[in-house]
């Protein structure tokens, strides 16, 4: 036991330099982030993770957003355990048809201003399972259900693209999208 | 003769079914086999259907035969055989919903993968119906004085699968769970229907993402015994090491959960660092960090090289080590063991009779273990042994997992030192014919059963997740323990609903 203790506190820490936001995304994110105001978040991000059909590979890597190579938290992004406490959904999978309801409240619960993020192939609508009855618009898009400010594409992503895409989100949230690739500006 | 296969004497295995026999019945040996489970002779591992016919999976522990029985049913209907042998519930509902056949004596006919919002019904049967109207769904009574209950889901707290539970509590104490499941459900048995193996193979490998090597391998297993082909060694060898870095690294996951779910998140911080090198190992030799398609029909899409090599030898050195450290952590933490011993237990009987597989069962003394029982190779050139524990609590059920992490740690440094030379991949010649196919997912027993027509393709695939028969028993697992404690069972278990629902 104490030897974990020691070992914890005397090695160390593993985690990896930040990287760069994804240039792609922040283009995204310049574009749908036009027509509304910007927040200031104080560069701190909640998000509720809502998984609308996944396979659950996609919940893997998010989970691994939050060990200690990528740690999550030292961005000031972090997941909550409720839609009202987040300022971003985090979506995965294709959306079933008997899903689409609670995602659609999960949404309705998360209070303005509000991001919707499409993690994966399958949130992003070109998923392997499409097309099928049991997917909203047959090809379980999030975008059949909710407005999507981001993809994050991948089978599943890898947590760096993740993160990545979630630093982009971040800097477009806090109204510090580089001229490059804000439309507006 | 095993009694299972004595309700086959007499009759000819079916000439296009390999590797195991299947027997088409008449109703009165399909009553015989419902006799047979409701007096525990043998189990049952699944129950589905195709627009005529009803098929078993059943399996006899003590002989090891495994065995395909269908009853043709010409008129949609056949004898229900939940009503002796209830862990055959939740399949007759999911057959009524998908395919449309009609369990004589069923007693729960409430949906269950069906929720109403598909525009059609029985998209598995020749003529799929209109579409269920919207319903509410009736939870099972409960009469008691002062109880209440605790509606959970679909969406949870946390980063998991969707999935609802209602609580029926009395004060803190649970009296009884009731799951209601089939939100993940993706269509995935009609999707595959009319694909080449290739493309069904990459879908299988996705019905539950944790378990996408354990699903190819069962897939391409059945692809292979209806081809009558053996893959090349150095193939076989190199499923297993993925299918073994597939099993630590999902363990790593557990054991850090569970041991989270307890408050105690040291354990919960390092398990993720082991998991994390487990997966970027992976990603370097074989190129994908959940080594999604590199299971594929015929072999394996990617060969190890001697870099490869070196490089998992560095991977076990440096893991077994440091997982000591953190299982000592577990072992000498007495606030820890306090929540997880005694927690969640499920009694051996129901265990065997549900034949659970997996850390479920062998957490409760049944030793089954596909790799040693069914599956066995490449298992049988590297002594494996199933490691069992008694006492069906959570702490057994981690403990099984680090044991289990040690064994597969194990296999790995033997079948990196012993792995065959030659090819990884061969053609399959096109054929038609019936398969099954099994392997050892993390969770247990992955079960694929496939009939591929003249063209080589799919005309019906039914993967069956070992999570089918081990949701039942979490409601078994948490009657009487308080509500506080589900999390802990519940991760204890990690059933899989992506797997279930479909
Ligand atoms: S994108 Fe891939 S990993 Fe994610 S849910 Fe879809 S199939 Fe699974």
């Amino acid at each position: 036991m104490r030897r974990l203790y020691f070992h914890s506190l005397l090695s160390r820490a593993v985690t990896e330099p930040a990287p760069t936001p994804d240039e792609r995304a922040l283009a995204e994110l310049g574009a749908s982030l036009r027509a509304r105001a910007r927040a200031r978040l104080g560069r701190s991000l909640a998000i509720r993770e809502v998984d609308a059909g996944s396979c659950n590979g996609c919940e893997l890597e998010i989970h691994a957003l939050n060990n200690a190579f990528y740690d999550l938290e030292r961005f000031g992004i972090r997941f909550v355990a409720s839609p009202r406490h987040a300022d971003v959904l985090l979506v995965t999978g294709p959306v079933t048809r008997n899903m689409a309801f609670a995602l659609k409240r999960a949404f309705d619960c998360t209070p303005d201003p509000k991001w919707v993020v499409a993690a994966g192939d399958c949130a992003c609508g070109r998923g392997l399972f499409a097309p099928s009855y049991a997917l909203e618009g047959e090809d379980g898009a999030v975008a059949r259900v909710l407005p999507v400010d981001l993809h994050i594409p991948g089978c599943p992503p890898t947590p760096v693209d993740l993160l990545r895409g979630l630093l982009a989100l971040l800097e477009a949230a806090d109204g510090r999208i580089p001229h490059a690739a804000c439309p507006t500006c | 003769m095993s009694e299972l296969l004595a309700c086959f004497e007499g009759l000819r295995a079916e000439p296009d079914h390999h590797p195991w026999p299947r027997f088409r019945v008449d109703r009165e040996r399909w009553l015989a086999l419902r006799q047979g489970l409701a007096r525990d002779r043998f189990a049952l591992l699944a129950e589905f259907g195709e627009p005529q016919e009803v098929h078993a999976i059943l399996f006899d522990g003590e002989s090891l035969a495994l065995v395909v029985a269908s009853l043709a049913c010409p008129t949609g209907r056949f004898p229900s055989l939940a009503v002796d042998h209830l862990p055959a519930v939740r399949f007759e509902r999911t057959l009524r919903d998908l395919v449309g056949l009609e369990p004589e004596g069923l007693f729960d006919l409430r949906p269950w993968l069906d929720h109403g919002k598909w525009p059609l019904s029985r998209p598995l049967a020749s003529n799929p119906g209109a579409p269920e109207v919207a319903f509410d769904y009736a939870f099972l009574p409960v009469e008691g004085e002062g109880l209440h209950q605790i509606p959970v889901g679909p969406i949870h707290a946390g980063i998991i699968e969707p999935g609802h539970f209602r609580f029926t509590a009395s004060g803190e104490t649970v009296v009884r769970l009731e799951e209601r499941l089939g939100w993940v459900h993706k269509g995935i048995e009609k999707r595959l229907v009319g694909l080449d193996l290739e493309s069904a193979c990459r879908i299988v490998g996705r019905v539950s993402g944790d378990s996408t090597v354990a699903f190819a391998w069962a897939f391409a297993r059945a692809a292979e015994a209806i081809a009558g082909v053996v893959p090349p060694a150095r193939a076989v060898w190199l499923r297993a090491l993925m299918l073994e870095l597939e099993r630590i690294a999902n363990h790593f996951g557990d054991i850090g959960a569970i041991c989270n779910d307890a408050a105690f998140t040291l354990i919960h911080a390092h398990c993720g660092i082991l998991r994390e090198r487990v997966l970027r190992a992976a990603h370097e030799v074989f190129g994908h960090r959940l080594m999604m398609d590199r299971v594929v029909p015929g072999g394996v899409a990617v060969d190890l090289d001697p870099g490869g090599i070196a490089r998992l030898h560095r991977l076990v050195d440096e893991l077994a080590p440091a997982f000591d450290k953190v299982v000592s952590a577990y072992d000498n933490t007495p606030s820890l063991l306090d929540r997880t011993a005694e927690t969640g237990r499920v009694s051996p009987s129901l265990v065997r009779r549900f034949a659970a597989g997996g850390h479920v069962g062998r957490a409760a003394g049944r030793p089954f273990d596909s790799r040693a029982h069914l599956a066995t190779e490449p298992y049988d050139d590297l002594g494996f042994r199933p490691v069992v524990r008694e006492a069906g609590d959570v702490d057994a059920r981690v403990w099984i997992r680090i044991e289990e992490v040690r064994e597969s740690l194990r296999l790995v440094r033997e079948i990196l030192a012993k792995l065959p030379a030659g090819p990884v991949r061969v053609e399959l010649p096109v054929r038609a014919g019936c398969g099954l196919g099994v392997a050892e997912a993390f969770r247990g027993e992955v079960l694929v059963w496939l009939r591929l027509d003249e063209a080589g393709r799919v005309r019906r695939c039914y993967p069956r997740d070992p999570s089918w028969l081990q949701w039942p028993l979490l409601e078994a697992a948490i009657e009487g323990n308080i509500v506080a404690d589900f999390p802990l069972c519940n991760k204890s278990f990690n059933c899989s609903y992506s797997g279930h629902d479909l």
